[in-house]
């Protein structure tokens, strides 16, 4: 089987990162229930008839996939495979509104057509003329972690030698309100640093668009390799420290071999136990990273963590905002990720340095 | 990579039948499900024909002895019926014994639901439990909870209407890479207001039955439907010395990289779909025993579609029908109904009518089936296309 690495990376975040010669050089704090990102300069990477049409997700979706294909040098990619929790929201809504508002009369198909969860995928087919598999995972917070897995599949079997992909989620006003109604986002603003001590229901909300081109072939550029991920629907009767173990043990590692833990927490009172369970038991002596008070919650949050836990094992730098505590400040070779949005959808990745 | 996947189970709910034996019974007795629409109240009832399922959400309920309380969308109540029905049928008693995981396939989701209480949720306290149910995961997560797939790979594609055909591939894979044993693999989509008024601003519904592949064809029928499968590995068939319905053969996925929503005059896509699947069966085009066409008689498909079958398959076109005219178009859910026909065919030896042909279209001699067919067949190809240039193509096999 062969390895996979990714060979570049693009995000677009609530921070200025979509620059990749810097690394949370400059943090964006927030006062807020819900941010937004920090955009690029669309008109740099798509023509403005084309801009105005496309709606916020397929904008970042786009150019991210654009800074990630220049960054790996490549003009095209042997597939594509995006994920997104919630999809085209803005077009949904508004096709949506206009047709209850309008009693199903004067409706004009460009917002339906681009309401469709493949948008994203199908528009940089479209921009690139890539003719090759094209996939769109739309499974809550393991929608990335599914392009993750399906990637891998194809790359390890030589199927594909370069494959791009992503995590994109834009906010949708309404949709907003409406997980607001049930506690699903913070009724109060809170200045964003400082999440983990909230103590409230519900997460900050954000979007965002974290593209990699992923290979089976090492370049000088390379970032880091993913060495495995899984997913699980549900914990059944176990634990997360003991998925967590066992999951290591199926990859020859120990807890000692993991240099930082990276944990997707969100500051959500109900929820987060999961991520305390492993920080203050089992990685109790590991070096803890967190990331969702710089990006916020969104269905593909994690791809930000990914990308995170990229740039740290290719600059070996530990930026300090997103320390949890501090064990190991050089050396870094084996990050673990864990993700989970409400008790469900829980994931594990594991990266390395190459 | 050599291993074999094989189907050990299949179930369905569609506007020709609750179950597999019910489909099959309307598909080989010529019996269409198209109708007006009276589940949903719409403007365009009297201007649009569908392909509803009978039962209500109340009747759907009762049936899956789910709670009052429950927040499912019609989409999750239609998987369920046919996830379960999969996983009776294939046998299967304690479902973790292996590790199996449950892929399906959406595009409508929970819209349903959303359209039906948008404003209401701002007021009415008691409709806020299905705010959650939007997102297309959902009904896959209840899906897995219902049929007690814990600790697993759960996930969910979308990539319109070639979404469940995708879902298909993806087990396909997972059990050939020896990642999963088991993969319950398909897809669901209910009729909703959303899709019928996108569809009807694009102008491609019909206000009579739909007639795949005929030069007069008006557009499609949007149909409801659900459907899955079960794929197991050679180690599970083996150890539970299990029958085998068929095996998934090939598959193939291609981008058109044409236009958001169109397919291209030369069914770029579609052939791409078709080529690569024959190339993973490791089959030549005069393998194949019979089509199961997306034929969605739509302007655009039928013609894109047609020639690229005319591409693939050169002087040598093997029998062909859209099932289409039978269902409607049921979107995400389409090719897993269409991969249970296709299963059908193999285990029965039929081909199924192509209805409502009358007139050849001008741009080509294609004709396809007409009447109901008997024939021993090895193969079916099942061609599923969808927005985004998405193409798809399955083939399922009598043999290893």
């Amino acid at each position: 089987m062969k390895k996979v690495y990714i060979n570049s990376v693009c995000s677009i975040s609530s921070q200025k990162t979509f620059d990749n010669s810097e690394f949370l050089d400059d943090i964006i704090t927030y006062e807020s229930n819900v941010i937004p990102v920090v955009n690029p300069n669309y008109k740099d990477y798509i023509a403005p008839a084309e801009s105005r049409r496309m709606a916020k997700g397929v904008k970042m979706g786009v150019v991210a996939s654009k800074i990630a294909l220049n960054e790996a040098n490549l003009d095209t990619v042997d597939a594509i495979i995006t994920g997104t929790g919630m999809g085209c929201l803005r077009d949904s809504e508004k096709f949506l509104s206009a047709l209850i508002d309008n009693d199903e009369q004067f409706l004009t198909p460009t917002s339906f057509i681009q309401s469709t969860h493949n948008t994203v995928g199908g528009q940089i087919a479209l921009n690139l003329q890539c003719k090759s598999y094209n996939f769109t995972y739309v499974h809550s917070s393991i929608s990335f972690e599914s392009t993750v897995l399906d990637a891998k599949l194809m790359l390890e079997n030589n199927e594909a030698q370069t494959i791009l992909i992503g995590g994109v989620d834009e906010i949708g006003e309404y949709t907003i309100t409406l997980h607001q109604l049930i506690n699903h986002i913070k009724t109060e603003k809170i200045r964003t640093l400082e999440i983990l001590h909230s103590k409230t229901k519900g997460a900050v909300f954000s979007e965002g668009a974290n593209f990699f081109v992923l290979s089976n072939e090492k370049q000088a550029s390379s970032y880091a390799e993913i060495v495995a991920i899984d997913t699980y629907n549900t914990l059944g009767n176990s634990k997360i420290s003991d998925l967590a173990k066992a999951f290591l043990k199926d990859n020859n590692l120990d807890v000692e071999s993991v240099d930082i833990l990276i944990l997707g927490n969100n500051g959500d009172v109900t929820y987060d136990g999961f991520y305390n369970e492993l920080s203050s038991e089992l990685f109790k002596s590991t070096q803890q990273v967190y990331y969702k008070h710089l990006c916020g919650e969104f269905m593909t949050a994690s791809s930000f963590g990914v990308w995170l836990a990229s740039k740290i094992l290719k600059t070996q730098k530990l930026p300090e905002i997103v320390k949890l505590n501090n064990f190991k400040n050089s050396d870094y070779k084996t990050i673990l990720l864990y993700n989970q949005y409400r008790g469900e959808n829980h994931s594990f990745t594991l990266l390395r340095k190459c | 990579m050599s291993k074999g996947v094989a189907i050990t189970g299949m179930g369905i709910i569609s506007a020709i039948g609750n179950n597999v034996e019910e489909n099959y019974m309307s598909l080989t007795e010529s019996k269409i499900g198209i109708s007006k629409i009276s589940k949903i109240k719409t403007n365009h009832k009297d201007s649009i024909m569908v392909g509803e399922i009978a039962f209500t959400n109340k009747e759907l309920e009762q049936q899956l002895n789910l709670s009052p309380n429950n927040n499912y969308s019609r989409t999750a109540f239609l998987g369920l019926v046919a996830a379960k029905e999969a996983v009776k049928n294939a046998g299967i008693s304690n479902i973790n014994n292996y590790k199996t995981g449950l892929i399906s396939a959406t595009s409508v989701g929970g819209m349903d639901k959303t359209e039906a209480y948008y404003y209401d949720y701002l007021e009415d306290k008691s409709t806020q439990k299905y705010i959650e149910g939007h997102h297309a995961g959902d009904s896959t997560q209840k899906i897995a909870d219902q049929l007690g797939i814990e600790q697993s790979l759960v996930t969910t594609i979308s990539t319109a209407c070639s979404s469940a055909a995708n879902a298909i591939m993806l087990g396909a894979r997972l059990i050939k890479s020896g990642q999963l044993d088991r993969a319950i693999v398909g897809g669901a989509d209910c009729l909703s207001k959303f899709t019928i008024n996108g569809f009807k601003s694009l102008m491609i519904l019909s206000d009579t039955y739909n007639s795949p592949f005929d030069e007069n064809r008006k557009g499609l029928n949007l149909g409801e439907a659900a459907a899955f499968l079960v794929l197991e590995s050679d180690k599970v068939v083996q150890a539970k010395n299990k029958p085998v319905l068929a095996y998934v053969k090939g598959y193939g996925n291609a981008n058109d990289a044409h236009h958001q929503t169109a397919s291209s005059e030369n069914g770029e896509g579609a052939t791409l779909a078709m080529q690569q699947a024959l190339k993973v069966a490791k089959l030549s085009p005069s393998d194949i025993s019979y089509i199961n066409a997306h034929g969605t008689a739509t302007g655009n498909n039928d013609l894109s579609e047609g020639r690229a079958i005319l591409r693939v398959f050169e002087n040598q076109i093997p029998d062909f029908s859209s099932t289409k005219a039978y269902t409607g178009h049921t979107l995400a859910a389409a090719g897993a109904i269409e991969a249970v026909y296709s299963i059908l065919a193999l285990q029965n030896n039929v081909i199924y009518p192509n209805l409502n042909f009358k007139t050849q279209m001008k741009e080509f001699s294609l004709t396809p089936q007409l009447k109901l067919k008997e024939k021993e067949l090895q193969t079916v190809m099942s061609n599923s296309f969808g927005f985004g240039g998405n193409c798809s193509t399955l083939i399922f096999s009598k043999k290893q």
